[in-house]
């Protein structure tokens, strides 16, 4: 018995055993998974832009930039489809962001939420903004375009953008107000602000990194529908630049679409390039919202 | 009298077996019969999506005296002090109805102006609620709401001064408020306030997110506003209600038949008196620590 109790490893009663190997295995099993769903998403992305970057490299050079569409693939270039994006686009920001700011602040600071209208009016905008970008082209299509004929111009195109977005870009405007804290809204109106006071000196430029940062965002997906575009404009060999916002126009991803469908290879070099100029694009835009919304971090 | 009730109130309260914790600072403060009122209460009810808070509230406020509104949790001290500037009208639900009269005007009559009136009636808030921006902004808001651009720097030293704060902060006016520590910035509120020149400065629980050290600060300065401005301050913490205050109301929450409750109004008189010799029993077991 003696003899027994000394073989035996530690006895002492409050002694806190070592793991199981089990438990473990178990948890490297389950991290290893996560890190093969990760690894799973990050390969496709490399393998699309290494895909990408080393067929349009050669082709990513001034020309690409300078010449207009044609139908020998060594003369072409998307210098219309980029100015096309940068007007299309740029006239949606500027539509939507007035429109979007202001519809977000009347929900989240006037809109009385027990009225059944108001509520109604959050819940629809909410489903625009899941409604798939086709249906905005057939509206903007038989109403802009044809109904009160605005023609295949740079105006119906970013119209129709904004139609897109701005479902988007009102729900991270109202996210960004609602982080404001209620305190700040308090402390100023009692200190004698009205509530246009308290809304455009506090809330608002509290707000702002947020509202900046989810219209950036919007206008980022913004930048690569094709879907919509290709009802209003329907055309995409652009000999010219926009000239205004009656002019004819065509954008990166019709521009792609186009190139990529044609037989020759050598128009699928330019479709690469093109892809290259646009993802870059999307990059910049995204880095920038990433940058201010760092830099305007908030504690309250 | 101070001096003979304090005593009074000492043996009472060794008596009971209790600590005879309660200081009162400023005993030649300790004020005589109201005389007057620069708020009043008249059979003031306020109810919240029809539930009724408090009702039947009838108080004086006096004119630069510190009035301390005390009593349990729910028992609608915040609901009385909301009431004073109108900060109820921003709840959505709230009803008030009775009178309250700001300098005998009632302050719900159309033909007053509520932006004026909050002007006039400051609030401190009970988490410091800085906005994010400067020290200087800050409390340049309230005179630049007013479309003032000019002797703002005076006016944001001076009211920096009154709110004791001015020496901290002189080298670094244009840093955010939110580098300031918690009590700095309870003090940069009140200088804020200050800073529009109000009559009176309601206080909702101002020093509960504070520690020991910055919440006596924040009560000596409340000694040196009360030359200049009337004080409403609701408290939780009954040493400070004894401690800043000329006179003490004191508030209870009843249960209701219907199993609800509500905020009535239990006493209200000199802070010495309802320390020392409450003519309540509810009022005399809440201060000694028995409920509540």
């Amino acid at each position: 018995m003696s003899a027994s109790l000394a073989d035996a490893p530690v006895a002492e009663p409050n002694a806190i055993p070592p793991a199981p190997r089990a438990r473990a295995l178990k948890g490297l099993a389950f991290r290893s998974l996560l890190f093969l769903c990760l690894a799973f998403g990050l390969l496709a992305l490399a393998t699309l832009l290494y895909e990408i970057v080393s067929s349009g490299l050669p082709r990513l050079n001034a020309d690409l930039f300078q010449r207009f569409p044609s139908a020998n693939p060594r003369r072409a270039g998307a210098r219309s489809a980029i100015l096309g994006t940068v007007w299309v686009v740029g006239f949606t920001a500027l539509f939507t962001i007035p429109i979007g700011v202001a519809t977000a602040i009347y929900l989240e600071e006037y809109a009385d939420e027990r009225r059944w209208y108001n509520r109604a009016l959050a819940v629809n905008i909410q489903n625009l903004a899941a409604v798939p970008s086709i249906i905005y082209g057939i509206l903007a299509l038989g109403f802009l375009v044809r109904g009160i004929g605005l023609g295949p111009s740079v105006l119906a195109g970013s119209l129709a953008l904004t139609l897109l977005v701005l479902p988007v870009v009102i729900l991270a405007s109202r996210e960004a107000l609602r982080a404001v804290p209620n305190s700040i809204r308090q402390g100023a109106l009692a200190l004698g602000a009205t509530q246009w006071q308290t809304v455009s000196r506090q809330v608002l430029p509290a707000a702002f990194p947020g509202v900046v940062t989810g219209t950036i965002l919007a206008l980022s997906r913004a930048i690569g529908e094709a879907a919509p575009l290709l009802l209003v404009s329907g055309i995409t060999f652009i000999t010219f630049d926009p000239k205004g916002l009656g002019s004819a126009f065509t954008v990166l991803p019709l521009q792609i679409y186009n190139w990529v469908t044609r037989p020759q290879d050598e128009f699928r070099v330019l479709a690469a390039a093109a892809i290259i100029v646009l993802v870059g694009l999307l990059l910049v835009m995204n880095s920038v919202a990433i940058v201010l919304r760092n830099r305007h971090q908030k504690r309250w | 009298m101070y001096d003979a009730t304090t005593l009074n109130r000492g043996s009472e309260m060794s008596q009971a077996g209790r600590p005879a914790a309660v200081h009162l600072r400023h005993p030649e403060t300790t004020p005589g019969p109201l005389l007057e009122a620069v708020l009043s209460l008249d059979d003031v009810a306020v109810s919240y999506h029809g539930v009724p808070a408090i009702e039947n509230v009838h108080l004086d406020f006096g004119f630069r005296e510190i009035t301390a509104l005390i009593g349990p949790s729910g028992c609608g001290k915040s609901t009385v002090l909301r009431c004073l500037n109108r900060m109820n009208d921003l709840v959505p639900g709230a009803e008030v109805t009775g009178a309250v009269r700001y300098h005998g005007q009632d302050v719900h009559d159309p033909r007053v102006d509520v932006i004026e009136l909050r002007r006039r009636i400051g609030m401190v808030f009970q988490k410091p609620n800085p906005f994010p921006k400067s020290i200087y902004d800050n409390v340049a808001f309230g005179p630049r709401l007013k479309g003032r651009q000019s002797g703002l720097d005076d006016i944001v030293e001076e009211a920096l001064t009154r709110a004791a704060l001015w020496d901290e902060v002189k080298d670094k006016l244009k840093a955010s408020a939110f580098a300031l520590s918690g009590g700095q910035q309870q003090r940069l509120c009140i200088a804020r306030c200050i800073a529009v020149s109000p009559d009176v400065i309601l206080m909702d629980e101002p020093c509960s997110s504070l520690d020991p050290i910055a919440t006596s600060r924040i009560e000596d300065l409340m000694q040196d506003l009360k030359r200049e401005y009337s004080i409403v301050i609701v408290t939780h913490n009954m040493q400070q209600a004894a401690r800043v205050s000329d006179r003490t109301a004191f508030f209870t929450a009843e249960a209701l038949p219907n199993g609800g409750r509500i905020g009535r109004l239990v006493e209200y008189d000199v802070t010495a008196k309802i320390f020392s010799n409450p003519g309540e029993r509810r009022t005399e077991d809440y201060i000694t620590g028995r409920f509540g």
